[in-house]
């Protein structure tokens, strides 16, 4: 398929807006015709995953553009990166690692994009709209968007998501367009009677992730979630374990009134039937860990809490009030924290063993003080990830598991 | 005194992802590799314990595959071979792939070394065998054994 290029778009990639959104729309335009877009369209905001230092090219990309002159052209929200900046010294780096990884942080705000740090733009001012094109990166905002808010994104990762941002465009294809947002793989669910639990969402993001494959899935029977937080998971825990972009819930979901719609109109390639055991042996998997295990920390918040999720753990840590100085580690947006602060929410907490955390997270930088015995956690991402990025044992629960257990210093589930 | 040589030249034309001439040793596999989790940037060693070409390197290689495969993250992995050096003299793919377009792309935008990137027929080709990747006059790709 040929490419056609807009008048501006030529312009942009003929040097006449500046060297470095030529750069963005050359690298831009081969990566829309190895995908086979016909043409590009223009997108309201970005979302850069490319704040976590992985190497010298990664850096030298960002400089390059910056040195110049470059500028996003659309609001852009910057994913975490492997510092706190609003906590200094949470983050312990040999110096040699520090001060590029530092640098590649701010070299993005260099470029105009905001300083959110956050996995969860969606939290943030920048939330975009149902329907709008956007450009993001990083797994959980993706399905996010796609799924929660019906906004439009594909997955786009390194230096792509960027290239976006530089030029306001997208190649035209993937889930960007209406026909490719249809969903392809039935999930029934037969859970009546179940808790609409914080678990059973991740169970059924974890489950969905693995069959789905690159097909859109829809999932019929799904309890009405409490608020968007217990989606959130449940998004996350599906771009885990597969590569799901888009997830229709219906009922729920803005684009899946119905089977009917969420399908637009087309039979299910394949239908899957999930029950509770399904569930708990999906969780199970995640939790290898005894009851009774010595317990190290709590990490909570990933993706990064939100304001919803603070107002319940708040009134939970102080009910239980855990006193034997086991952290319990929450990653938050920055906005997120200045709004607590200011309500003075955070008051006192730190008796508890609260540790907020900003700009980054537990499991990508080195912030936990001890990796030797269990970490607790209610995120199917961080469970996932954690053991193989900094070498934790974890044991995955509900909040109110995770707090009980800090209070009793060792692994409490079902606790009532 | 020498005696004229024949030598049975074999081409194929094949498509530009990044445009480039190099030569060098077939590495050819029949499955995708991932240079994400696949490939150490550092030394070129491929390193998937599930890839039948574990333990092979490489650097200087032209590699042919029918695809690439997996997460975004082996653009970065791709670029960083290339300003090391470690990376293959040149990729031979079956199948367009977006993610190692990426990668080449951004690594001749920042050290202007280009790494040529070609999607065309990979049948006939064989590992060991020497490759020379050319540009044709219409800009095309010729992939000729040598």
């Amino acid at each position: 398929m040929t490419l056609e290029l807009s008048a501006l778009d030529k312009s942009m990639l003929g040097s006449e807006q500046g060297p470095s959104v030529a750069a963005a729309m050359k690298i831009l335009i081969a990566f829309s015709k190895a995908v086979g877009a016909g043409s590009l369209l223009d997108i309201t905001g970005a979302h850069i995953d490319g704040c976590l230092y992985h190497g010298k090219a990664g850096l030298d990309f960002v400089e390059r553009l910056v040195e110049r002159g470059g500028r996003v052209r659309v609001p852009t929200t910057l994913n975490v990166g492997s510092f706190d900046l609003i906590h200094p010294g949470m983050v312990k780096m040999p110096v040699a690692e520090e001060v590029p990884a530092r640098r590649l942080m701010k070299a993005h705000l260099e470029l105009g994009c905001q300083a959110t740090f956050t996995c969860a733009p969606y939290q943030t001012r920048f939330r975009p709209e149902f329907g709008q094109q956007i450009a993001w990166g990083e797994s959980n905002a993706i399905v996010f968007a796609n799924s929660v808010i019906g906004a439009r994104t594909n997955r786009y990762g390194d230096f792509i998501d960027l290239c976006c941002a530089m030029t306001g465009r997208a190649p035209a294809w993937g889930l960007h367009l209406s026909e490719n947002r249809r969903g392809r793989i039935l999930f029934e669910l037969d859970i009546a009677g179940s808790e609409p639990s914080d678990s059973l969402f991740v169970g059924v993001g974890l489950i969905i992730g693995q069959a789905c494959g690159d097909r859109v899935p829809v999932i019929a029977g799904l309890p009405k979630p409490r608020d968007e937080d217990q989606l959130k998971a449940l998004g996350a825990a599906a771009a885990t374990t597969g590569a799901v972009a888009l997830f229709h819930a219906v009922g729920i979901t803005p684009e899946a009134g119905t089977v009917d719609e969420a399908f637009q109109g087309t039979v299910p390639e394949e239908i899957v039937h999930i029950n509770r055991a399904d569930i708990d042996h999906a969780l199970s998997r995640l939790s290898i860990v005894p009851d009774g295990a010595p317990l190290r920390a709590v990490s909570l918040g990933t993706p990064h809490f939100s304001h919803d999720e603070w107002t319940r753990l708040l009134p939970l840590l102080r009910a239980v009030a855990p006193d034997r100085g086991i952290p319990i580690y929450v990653n938050t947006g920055r906005a997120t924290l200045s709004r607590l602060r200011e309500e003075g929410s955070l008051d006192g907490m730190e008796a508890f063993g609260l540790i907020p955390v900003a700009d980054t997270c537990t499991y990508v930088t080195s912030i936990l003080e001890r990796l030797d015995g269990v970490v607790m956690t209610n995120s199917g991402k961080w469970a996932h990830y954690a053991p193989g990025n900094i070498g934790v044992t974890v044991a995955f629960a509900d909040m109110k598991d995770c707090i009980q257990s800090a209070a009793a210093g060792h692994v409490v589930r079902g606790a009532s | 005194m020498t005696q004229p040589i024949e030598v049975k030249v074999v081409e194929r034309a094949g498509t530009f992802q990044l445009t480039g001439a190099a030569e060098g040793e077939a590495l050819v596999f029949s499955q995708p590799l991932s240079f994400w989790g696949g490939i150490d940037a550092e030394t070129g060693e491929i390193i998937d314990h599930s890839h039948p070409g574990l333990g092979n390197n490489v650097a200087g290689r032209i590699l042919v595959m029918p695809s690439g495969r997996g997460s975004s993250s082996s653009s970065s992995v791709l670029a960083e071979a290339i300003r090391r050096g470690t990376a293959p003299a040149g990729i031979l793919l079956e199948r367009p792939d977006s993610i190692l377009a990426v990668g080449a792309i951004v690594a001749e935008f920042l050290y202007g070394i280009s790494m040529p990137l070609v999607v065309c027929d990979i049948a006939g080709i064989g590992s060991g065998e020497r490759i020379a990747v050319g540009v044709r006059e219409d800009g095309g790709a010729s992939v000729r054994k040598i």
